[in-house]
């Protein structure tokens, strides 16, 4: 890690508990959401189920649950466009991977080879 | 329930597809005095298919939703604190809004120390109000991609004038916008049919209305299909069935042509004029017994 950087916490939407659960396609209605510290592998588990059965409004939950965990990226399978909101003005940049573990995906995030979303990639309620 | 029979009723159901607005429109039309007819079920309005009314007022129907002044927000987050539904988030900076999911109680205008926020009105949907031989009907539309019902059922109901009798078609389900409809109801009529997903579905519903304490009755719809676990279930319950819809192919050629049933098919019609005076009756005797509670 180069000096003067700060490394960063990362989000994973997940339905596992472990860095080899696969990453969850969905955000807003995630089963839960793995923090992870890049650089040590420490990690947490925060449960969603919560907004899991939300009526509405699971993305901008979750999407406030993320801000609240401190990451500043959010790697997941989708997003849509209220919780991408939230997530921009919270400053946390979200990466979309199909298929991956969290590990996996973590590999590809120290790599640099994961793209950053510029913008909601599906419609709400998808 | 005030004098001369003059009440509220309001038809709803656990599960969708059940008969609610069958038995409403052509309760409705057995009533042959006036009746308003209330179709809140304002995401998909079905009532007028069976009825040909004539021309239609519409009204506009608005709730107020918080519009945010940069220059005098300071970032404190209070708002997004308050709000139960997510429609206004601050993390730190100007907070941002989203209108389709505010409930517009104001509250986040109220919290902001600074009054940065105030309230603009934001169009939800639309009220329309028409007319078919005895009914007023006045239904509510939910506009496409809204997502929030209660308050364009909250506007249909407020077309209510005290005195008026009135039939109240609630949407499917337990969540808020039944509740919105039932709620103030001096009865209710649960429509369900006789299989296993009807009879969980009617369970919850009367879960519902026990809590509101409002009294009940079960209509069973398409009567002969599937088995007798919701009169077995009605009969421990002690819960009054009264009526029970045959399951008549006849029937649903009417349906699907719109047509009433106490129209297409008059030996019916002595089905729904006798579930007309069993739930006016059932409704006071409950209404006898809340006032004796009172006292």
């Amino acid at each position: 890690m180069e000096k003067g950087i700060e490394f960063m916490k990362i989000a994973f939407s997940t339905s596992g508990h472990d860095l080899n659960a696969p990453v969850d396609t969905r955000f807003g209605r995630a089963l839960k959401f793995l923090i992870c510290d890049p650089e040590t592998n420490e990690y947490s588990v925060i449960d969603n189920t919560q907004n899991l059965n939300a009526a509405q409004g699971a993305g901008i939950q979750s999407a406030e649950t993320v801000a609240r965990s401190g990451a500043k990226a959010l790697v997941t399978g989708h997003c849509g466009p209220k919780a991408f909101r939230v997530l921009s003005a919270a400053g946390i940049k979200v990466y979309t991977v199909e298929g991956l573990t969290v590990a996996e995906a973590l590999d590809r995030f120290r790599a640099g080879t994961l793209v950053e979303a510029v913008s909601a990639d599906v419609e709400g309620h998808w | 329930m005030g004098q001369n029979g003059v009440m509220i009723l309001a038809i709803a159901s656990g599960k969708g597809g059940t008969g609610k607005t069958t038995v409403a429109v052509n309760m409705a039309r057995m009533l042959r005095s006036g009746v308003w007819l209330l179709d809140c079920d304002v995401e998909e309005p079905n009532a007028h298919l069976f009825l040909k009314t004539g021309s239609e007022t519409e009204e506009v129907v608005s709730v107020l939703v918080p519009e945010v002044d940069e220059a005098l927000c300071d970032g404190c987050g209070e708002c997004g604190k308050f709000c139960a539904y997510h429609a206004i988030v601050s993390f730190g900076t100007t907070p941002l809004v989203f209108p389709e999911m505010c409930h517009g109680c104001g509250g986040c205008t109220r919290v902001c120390p600074r009054k940065a926020i105030r309230e603009i009105e934001k169009r939800v949907g639309v009220i329309t109000t028409s007319k078919s031989k005895n009914i007023t009907l006045v239904q509510g539309r939910l506009d496409v991609g809204g997502v929030i019902a209660p308050p364009i059922i909250r506007a249909v109901k407020a077309r209510l004038r005290q005195g008026q009798t009135a039939i109240l078609d609630a949407p499917p389900g337990t969540s808020c916008p039944v509740i919105a409809t039932v709620r103030g109801a001096d009865y209710v009529l649960l429509v369900t049919e006789p299989t296993p997903f009807g009879l969980h579905d009617l369970t919850l519903a009367v879960d519902m209305v026990r809590e509101l304490k409002i009294p009940f009755g079960v209509v069973v719809n398409r009567a002969g299909i599937g088995d007798d676990r919701v009169q077995m279930y009605c009969l421990s319950e002690k819960i009054p069935v009264l009526a029970e819809i045959p399951d008549d192919r006849r029937i649903a050629e009417a349906y699907s042509r719109g047509r009433l049933i106490v129209e297409a098919l008059p030996e019916y019609r002595s089905l729904f004029q006798n579930l007309i005076d069993q739930t006016i009756s059932l409704a006071k005797a409950a209404e006898k017994r809340m006032t004796h509670a009172d006292l």
